[in-house]
């Protein structure tokens, strides 16, 4: 096995049993990002002297038989809309295509206290704004399995590199499925955190309400070990929430809900099956299935695509040309804010901003954003019903395997890719998508939701499904 | 519900993000089409429902108003994406 295969669990193992250093393992990780990033376009920027530097602090650690924290001498790739003091920071998008934050997020703080190797800054939708990743303004980034393919969005490149074994594993954002379904049309496992759980300090803010860092592994039992190093409330954070004493007990007698909402005419075939058979296969464990209603699920898409830009609007102000990013030349302040707006940020940006700024102006708040709020109170009361009566609910990732890049070139077609995975957000509870299988050699996701603060549940199940099967050691073939 | 040309014209002053014309008439369309698609939220039966809008219940989080140093940045630090400053400030083209 190459070092850049290994998971973080066997990673850590063989940095302790000194099968090699700290120093190889990265080397290993640089040298598959030298021969594939040019092809995948997964990463932005390349961090090779800084994670070099910190390999070989970690390995005098090793060398002097310190006590290792855990994330010490692990390669990691972090999407770059996640600050990172003294390393550029676009957010995929050219009005930061010269930033450089003067600060660490909370996260980043934390994986460098223990000595975290951050190899670079992937590759993303601009502002964490799509599901496909085409609406980089840096290239879009290419699906390892078919490099004519999207990896998905908006964490495409972290999805990527992880899928491609440039890194151990790699961090992104879900706001509205933007861990869960790259991980699932890169056949990789993509955590979102209950919302709150992790810090959003040094997050660049899309959707405030709704945005989660969460981790994209190899395996559950990855996933499992980056949330427990990331999560925590922060004091920088006013919406994190307070540290959950209560560790959970493992689950017996597992309830397992399947929404009928879920299954939907226009959803890949095989998609459907592959889910079924997963199903199957939980019930084979000694799971009980239940089959459940989400009856607001059909409103939940429209009531994020009111929320969101109408969030945006007011996240996205900051982008005026005078404290940082570039600057169009005018002939006056106002002017200046047009022109820097008008060249620097992208389409789907523009669109979203747009759309927010109409939704919340006077005279439209209550009919949309209020009216939003409302619904949103509802899907969430669904959710709280379901778990009253199951411990975890699985559904498809995405009704789809990955799209051609190009695909989908009208706005509404590329929202409709996240059906699935928005109701989790707006609700604010935890949820993974796991790799269950193919369809024409595209990997297929299996989402595993759990209710607030229910990780340890869904992170139980899925890797109880592991033991059973093998897509998640599935790797593509990359010429 | 078809959006006016006057009115994405005015949504984007609001923004603040200046469009060409061929721009203003692709929004114009695209705008449209998702207002249309968001509009089915009038289907749903809201009367006595509370809006959600602070997912995990928190309320009223705050801190002291004191400055925390370990959370400040120096003036250099700050001034450092400026695309133009001069003597310690951001500059920019004159407000009157």
């Amino acid at each position: 096995m190459q070092l850049f295969e290994l998971t973080i669990k066997q990673a850590q193992e063989g940095l302790r049993k000194k099968q090699f250093s700290a120093t190889e393992l990265t080397m290993a990780c640089l040298g598959q990002i030298e021969k594939r990033n040019s092809k995948l376009n997964a990463f932005l920027t390349i961090n090779s002297d800084e994670a070099l530097k910190e390999a070989k602090i970690v390995d005098k650690l090793i060398a002097k038989n310190e006590t290792l924290p855990p994330w010490a001498g692990i390669p990691i790739a972090v999407k770059d809309i996640i600050c990172t003091k003294g390393i550029r920071t676009t957010a995929g998008s050219k009005i930061l295509d010269n930033f450089i934050p003067p600060y660490d997020a909370t996260v980043i703080k934390k994986l460098r206290e223990q000595h975290a190797i951050i190899l670079g800054k992937t590759n993303l939708d601009e502002f964490a704004m799509g599901a496909s990743t085409e609406n980089s303004a840096f290239g879009p980034t290419r699906n390892p399995w078919n490099i004519t393919r999207v990896p998905g969005g908006s964490s495409g490149g972290s999805a990527a590199a992880v899928a491609a074994n440039l890194c151990i594993y790699a961090l992104g954002s879900d706001t509205g499925g933007s861990v869960r379904q790259p991980a699932s049309f890169c056949g990789v496992t993509g955590l979102k955190p209950t919302y709150g759980r992790v810090s959003r300090y040094g997050l660049i803010a899309m959707t405030s309400s709704m945005d989660q860092i969460g981790p994209i592994t190899k395996t559950a039992e990855d996933a499992g070990i980056v949330l427990s190093a990331i999560s925590g409330w922060d004091k920088y954070d006013s919406t994190s929430a307070p540290e959950n004493k209560n560790t959970q007990k493992p689950l017996t007698n597992i309830k397992i809900g399947v929404p009928k909402e879920y299954f939907i005419e226009g959803m890949g075939q095989e998609v459907k099956r592959a889910v079924r058979e997963a199903i199957g296969n939980l019930e084979s464990l000694g799971m009980q299935i239940v089959e459940i209603s989400l009856p607001h699920t059909k409103y939940a898409l429209p009531t994020y695509y009111i929320i969101v830009p109408s969030e945006i609007s007011a996240n996205l102000a900051r982008y005026d040309g005078v404290r940082f990013g570039k600057k169009a030349k005018a002939n006056d302040i106002l002017q200046t804010y047009f022109e820097t707006r008008q060249r620097f940020l992208g389409d789907e940006v523009k669109r979203r901003i747009m759309l927010g700024t109409y939704t919340l102006s006077a005279g439209y708040y209550e009919a949309y954003y209020l009216k939003a709020s409302k619904v949103r109170a509802q899907i969430k009361k669904d959710f709280d019903k379901a778990f009253s009566k199951v411990d975890v609910i699985v559904t498809p990732t995405s009704p789809t395997t990955a799209f051609k890049i190009g695909e989908k070139q009208d706005p509404l077609s590329m929202y409709l890719a996240d059906i699935f995975t928005v109701p989790a957000n707006l609700a604010g509870i935890c949820g993974i998508s796991i790799p269950c299988g193919f369809s024409d050699g595209l990997p297929i996701g299996l989402q595993i939701l759990g209710p607030q603060f229910g990780e340890e549940k869904i992170l139980q199940v899925a890797h109880a499904y592991e033991q059973i099967t093998e897509w998640h050691e599935k790797k593509p073939k990359i010429q | 519900m078809k959006l006016s040309k006057p009115q994405v014209l005015h949504i984007s002053n609001l923004a603040r993000i200046k469009l060409s014309s061929s721009e203003t008439t692709k929004f114009q369309n695209q705008l449209s089409s998702i207002l249309d698609y968001v509009n089915q939220l009038n289907e749903v039966y809201t009367k006595d429902i509370e809006p959600i809008s602070q997912i995990t219940g928190l309320e009223n989080v705050t801190r002291e108003d004191v400055v925390v140093k370990e959370q400040s940045l120096t003036q250099e630090q700050t001034l450092a994406n400026a695309p133009e400053k001069e003597n310690g400030y951001f500059k920019v083209k004159s407000v009157f």
